[in-house]
C-alpha cells in the first residue's frame, strides 16, 4: 500500500530537523563563532557522548524502562578501562574491559527489574550509588593520569574528523539497523507500548528487557572509554549527571516516556538541539544557573506535550496519525525553544 | 402518589459506541425492601448501576427520587443522594485502618486538618453500635474479604444510605458468612434502606428478594414480586430471546483430535477439566463470570502455570511452557481484554499483525520487508480489515477492526487449536458476523476452535459442542442436538 505524497506526513517526520535547522540559523545570528568548523566540531566531539548514552536511554524508554545508572556506570567502566590500558598497554583488553564492566552492571539492572520485578527507576538508582562508590573507591577519589596512547580514542582526528565522530556515526548506523532490521527492535516496541500484549502475543518480555539492558551496557561502555580518552585521564567523577542530559535529548527527540514509540533519528537530533543550545548559552556566557533553569523548561515543555498530544489522539479517532513516529512533540518543541532563545536574549542583555 | 418509590428509574436509555447497552430500562425500589436485578453477562445490570452511581450519564430517562427528579453527576453527588455501592471488586485502601477507611473521602475537619480523636470515636461507636468486635485501628489489609464487606455495608450505614447497591456480593464468601451478609441485610431492610441484589445465584435470589426485574440485552423484560415466578420461569425470562439464523455454521467431517485435556487444574481456581477438540470443531465454553473459563485458556496457552493435570497437543503431551512454545506447537489464543493484553496501541497495524510471527520476516541476520508487506496486505485484506493503511496506529480503528487485527495476528501464526475468549465482545453486529464467518473458514481447513463466550446465542449458533463450567467446575458437556438455553443455563448456575 504505497501512500501519495502527504504534506502532513512530510512534516510531521521531519519537523524535528527544520526546528534544528532554524535553531542553528537564530544561533548563528546570535553570535558569529557559532557557525565556524572548530565550534561545530567542538560540539560534535562533547556531545558524541552523551548522543551514545541518549541511544541507550531510548532503547530502554522504548521498552518502558529508564537507566539511571549511565553516568557512573559511564565512570567505573572508563576508568577501568584506563588502568587496564596502562597496565598492559593493550587496547583490545582495555576496551574489552571497559565494555565488558558496562554490559556486567547493566545485567544486574535488568535482573533486580525482571527477576526481581524492581522498578527501574529504584533498581538504576541503586546502581548509580554502587557504580560511583565503587569507582571513587578503586581511585581512592583520585584522578588517574598519564594514560598514554589510550588518548587516541577521544582525542585523535583522522581526515579533520574527530575519532568519537566516526565511532558515533558508527553507533548511529547500528542502532538504526537493530531498531528497524532486527526481530529485537520490533520486540522492543511492542513489549514497551502494551507489555501485557506482547507477552500475550508469544514475546519474552524478560528477554526483551535484558536484551536492551545489555545492548545500552555495551552503549555505556563505548561512551566511557571515548569520555576518559577525551579527557586525557581516568577521572572517578567523570558523566556525573550525564543520564539526565541523555534523557533530555531522548524525550525531546520525541521517545515517549510511557514507552512504545522512539526512533534513534530523533534522539539523535533531539541530542543535537541540547547540544547547540548548551553551546550558545556558553557563547553567549549566559550565567550557568539560568542556563540550568532553560534545561529544565524545555523537558517539562516536551513532556507535557508528549502526554497532551496523546490525549488528543484518544479523543479524535478521526484524525489518523501515523506510525513514523515522534509527531507532534516538535511543535510545541519549536514554541519550547523559541521561549529558550528568548529568554537567552533577554537575559545575555543584561 | 408521593414517594411510593423510594427511587425510581424510568425509561433508561444508554449508548457507547457501537453498542446499546441499555435501552428503555426501568427500576423501582420500595423503601425496606429488596429488588433483585438479573440477567446473563453483558444484560446491561453493570451499566445500569454505573448509571445509579453516577459514573456514566443516561442519554435518556428519568432518575426520581422519592418522586422527585434529580440527575447524578458523580459518585460524590450518588453519596450525597444517600445511594451506596458494594462493588463486585471491593474498593478499599488496604493499608488505612478500619476506622479510616470507615469515613473515606469524609474524614472529619477540626482546627489542625483531620480530627482523628473524632473519626476514631465515630469508628468505635459504629463498630459497637454494629455489634461488631474489631478494634478501631485494623489495617484493612489483614481482614477477611466477608470482613472488609461488612465494612463497606457499614460505610453506606454510615454515610445514612438509603439505597444501597450489591453486586455479586456473595461471590467470595463461605456458606456462614453468606448467612452473616442475610443478616446484615435483613437489618438494613428494617432500618427502611432500599436494596438493589445483583446475583446469578437463584437461591439467593429466592431466599431474600421481595421484587424481581429481569434484563436482557440491555432491554427492560419484566418486574414482579418474587412470589409470583418459578425458577425455572426466571431463566427462561433470563435467556428467551429469538434465535435469529446469523450463524454460517456448516457442518465439517471431524478429524483426529487436535487438544486433549486431562484432570487440570489450578489451585483454588479450577479442578477437574477433562475435554478434548477435534479437527474441524467448535466447541464452546459457557459459564457465568468467575466460573474459571478464561483462567482455564489461559493455564493451556501458557499465560498462567498450571498446578496438575495435562494437555495432548495433536496427541503430543506439553508440560507448563511460555506462551512462544505454545504458539510454535501450533496453539493461538485471541485474548478476552483487547485493550489490556490484545493490541499495542502505539504502533501500527502492521506490527500488530505480525508481531506473534516475526519469526517469519527476520531470518539469519536479514529482514524480509516485501514479503512482511506482502503477507499483511493479504491478510487483512482477508479479514476485511477497514484501516487508512497498514502503517496507521491499530488504536485509531474500531473495536471490530481491532479484532480482526489479532484475529489476522493468529491466523498469519498457521495455529491447528484456536482459541477465542469472548471473540465478539463489544464489536458490532457486521464485525461479528465476519468473525463467525472466519470461524467457520478456519474450522473447514480442518482445525478446531474453542470459543469462550458469555453470549449464548452465538455459543449455541457456532458450536458442535458445549461444555458448561460453574465455580471452576465441569458441570456438562452437551452435543448440538441437546443444545437449548434452558439446558445450558441450569448447568451454569447450578
Amino acid at each position: 500500500m504505497r501512500e501519495s505524497f502527504n504534506y502532513r506526513r512530510i512534516m510531521e517526520r521531519y519537523s524535528l530537523v527544520l526546528i534544528l535547522l532554524l535553531f542553528m540559523i537564530v544561533c548563528s545570528f546570535l553570535n558569529e563563532t557559532f557557525m565556524t568548523k572548530t565550534n561545530m566540531l567542538n560540539v560534535l566531539r562533547q556531545q558524541s557522548v552523551i548522543i551514545i548514552l541518549a541511544i541507550g536511554e531510548m532503547l530502554l524508554i522504548i521498552s518502558g524502562m529508564l537507566d539511571l545508572s549511565a553516568g557512573s556506570v559511564l565512570a567505573l567502566s572508563g576508568v577501568l578501562s584506563v588502568s587496564t590500558y596502562k597496565a598492559t598497554e593493550s587496547m583490545m583488553l582495555a576496551i574489552s574491559v571497559g565494555i565488558g564492566v558496562a554490559v556486567i552492571c547493566n545485567i544486574l539492572n535488568g535482573i533486580m527489574i525482571t527477576y526481581y520485578k524492581a522498578p527501574p527507576f529504584i533498581a538504576t538508582l541503586a546502581m548509580q550509588a554502587v557504580a560511583r562508590g565503587a569507582v571513587l573507591f578503586y581511585c581512592k577519589g583520585v584522578n588517574i593520569y598519564r594514560i598514554g596512547d589510550f588518548t587516541i580514542i577521544g582525542q585523535g582526528s583522522f581526515l579533520g574528523i574527530p575519532n568519537p565522530v566516526y565511532i558515533l556515526a558508527a553507533v548511529i548506523l547500528v542502532m538504526i539497523f537493530v531498531m528497524r532490521n532486527t526481530r529485537f527492535g520490533r520486540s522492543v516496541y511492542a513489549v514497551g507500548g502494551n507489555e501485557e500484549a506482547a507477552n500475550a502475543a508469544g514475546i519474552s518480555v524478560h528477554g526483551v528487557k535484558m536484551r536492551a539492558f545489555i545492548l545500552n551496557g555495551v552503549l555505556v561502555g563505548i561512551a566511557g572509554i571515548i569520555f576518559m580518552s577525551r579527557v586525557n585521564g581516568g577521572v572517578p567523577n567523570g558523566g556525573m549527571n550525564y543520564e539526565f542530559d541523555a534523557l533530555t535529548a531522548t524525550i525531546i527527540g520525541g521517545t515517549s516516556f510511557s514507552g512504545g514509540t522512539g526512533t534513534v533519528f530523533g534522539t539523535v537530533i533531539g541530542a543535537f538541539l541540547v547540544g547547540f543550545l548548551n553551546n550558545i548559552m556558553n557563547l553567549l556566557s549566559i550565567n550557568s544557573y539560568i542556563q540550568q533553569m532553560v534545561r529544565g523548561i524545555i523537558i517539562a515543555v516536551a513532556v507535557i506535550w508528549d502526554i497532551y498530544s496523546k490525549k488528543q489522539k484518544t479523543y479524535s479517532i478521526k484524525n489518523a496519525r501515523h506510525d513514523k513516529d515522534t509527531g507532534t512533540t516538535q511543535a510545541t518543541l519549536a514554541r519550547g525553544l523559541l521561549i529558550g532563545v528568548s529568554l537567552m536574549t533577554l537575559f545575555s542583555a543584561f | 402518589m408521593a414517594a411510593e418509590y423510594k427511587l425510581e428509574l424510568r425509561n433508561i436509555c444508554k449508548s457507547f459506541p457501537g453498542v446499546r447497552a441499555l435501552d428503555g430500562v426501568n427500576l423501582a425500589l420500595r423503601k425496606g425492601t429488596v429488588h433483585a436485578l438479573v440477567g446473563e453477562n453483558g444484560a446491561g445490570k453493570s451499566t445500569l448501576m454505573k448509571i445509579l452511581d453516577g459514573v456514566h450519564q443516561p442519554d435518556e430517562g428519568q432518575i426520581l427520587l422519592d418522586g422527585k427528579a434529580i440527575t447524578i453527576a458523580s459518585p460524590i453527588e450518588a453519596r450525597r443522594y444517600g445511594i451506596a455501592m458494594i462493588f463486585q471488586e471491593l474498593t478499599y485502601v488496604p493499608d488505612l485502618t478500619l476506622a479510616e477507611n470507615l469515613c473515606l473521602g469524609d474524614w472529619p475537619r477540626g482546627k489542625y486538618g483531620v480530627d482523628w480523636a473524632a473519626l476514631r470515636k465515630n469508628a468505635v461507636e459504629l463498630l459497637r453500635k454494629e455489634g461488631l468486635s474489631y478494634p478501631h485501628d485494623t489495617l484493612m489489609r489483614s481482614l477477611s474479604v466477608s470482613d472488609i464487606q461488612m465494612i463497606e455495608i457499614l460505610k453506606a450505614v454510615n454515610h445514612n444510605a438509603q439505597i444501597v447497591i450489591m453486586d455479586e456480593p456473595t461471590s467470595a464468601l463461605t456458606d456462614r458468612e453468606v448467612e452473616n451478609l442475610f443478616e446484615k441485610i435483613a437489618d438494613l431492610k428494617s432500618r427502611g434502606v432500599a436494596i438493589v441484589y445483583i446475583s446469578h445465584k437463584m437461591d439467593e435470589i429466592f431466599r431474600i428478594a421481595d421484587d424481581v426485574t429481569v434484563l436482557r440485552d440491555g432491554q427492560y423484560i419484566k418486574t414482579m414480586p418474587i412470589g409470583e415466578v418459578t425458577e425455572d420461569e426466571l431463566i427462561e425470562l433470563m435467556v428467551g430471546r429469538k434465535l435469529e439464523n446469523q450463524f454460517p455454521k456448516e457442518a465439517v467431517p471431524l478429524g483426529e483430535e487436535v487438544l486433549r485435556v486431562e484432570e487440570l487444574r489450578v489451585d483454588g481456581v479450577f479442578q477437574d477439566i477433562n475435554f478434548h477438540l477435534r479437527a474441524g470443531e467448535i466447541i464452546g465454553f459457557f459459564g457465568l463470570m468467575g466460573a474459571g473459563r478464561t483462567e482455564i485458556m489461559r493455564a493451556i496457552f501458557g499465560l498462567d502455570r498450571y498446578d496438575g493435570g495435562h494437555i495432548f497437543i495433536e496427541g503430543k503431551k506439553t508440560g507448563n511452557r511460555s506462551v512462544a512454545e505454545s504458539v510454535r506447537s501450533g496453539v493461538a489464543m485471541l485474548t478476552e481484554d483487547r485493550r489490556r493484553s490484545g493490541i499495542i496501541p502505539m504502533r501500527s497495524v502492521k506490527e500488530n499483525t505480525t508481531i506473534s510471527s516475526l519469526g517469519r520476516y527476520y531470518r539469519s541476520g536479514r529482514y524480509y520487508k516485501a514479503r512482511e508487506l506482502q503477507e499483511v496486505s493479504a491478510a487483512c485484506a482477508s479479514m476485511n480489515v477497514k484501516t487508512p493503511s497498514l502503517d496507521t496506529h491499530i488504536s485509531t480503528l474500531s473495536g471490530g477492526n481491532q479484532q480482526k487485527v489479532l484475529l489476522a495476528r493468529w491466523l498469519l501464526c498457521e495455529p491447528r487449536v484456536l482459541i477465542l475468549d469472548e471473540p465478539t465482545r463489544g464489536i458490532d453486529v457486521g464485525a461479528k458476523k465476519e468473525i463467525y464467518q472466519l470461524m467457520t473458514e478456519f474450522a473447514r481447513k480442518g482445525n478446531g476452535i474453542i470459543m469462550v463466550s458469555s453470549e449464548m446465542p452465538e455459543v449455541i449458533g457456532m458450536c458442535d459442542r458445549i461444555y458448561v463450567l460453574h465455580e471452576g467446575r465441569l458441570t456438562g458437556e452437551l452435543a448440538r442436538e441437546q443444545f437449548s438455553q434452558q439446558a445450558i443455563m441450569n448447568l451454569a448456575i447450578q
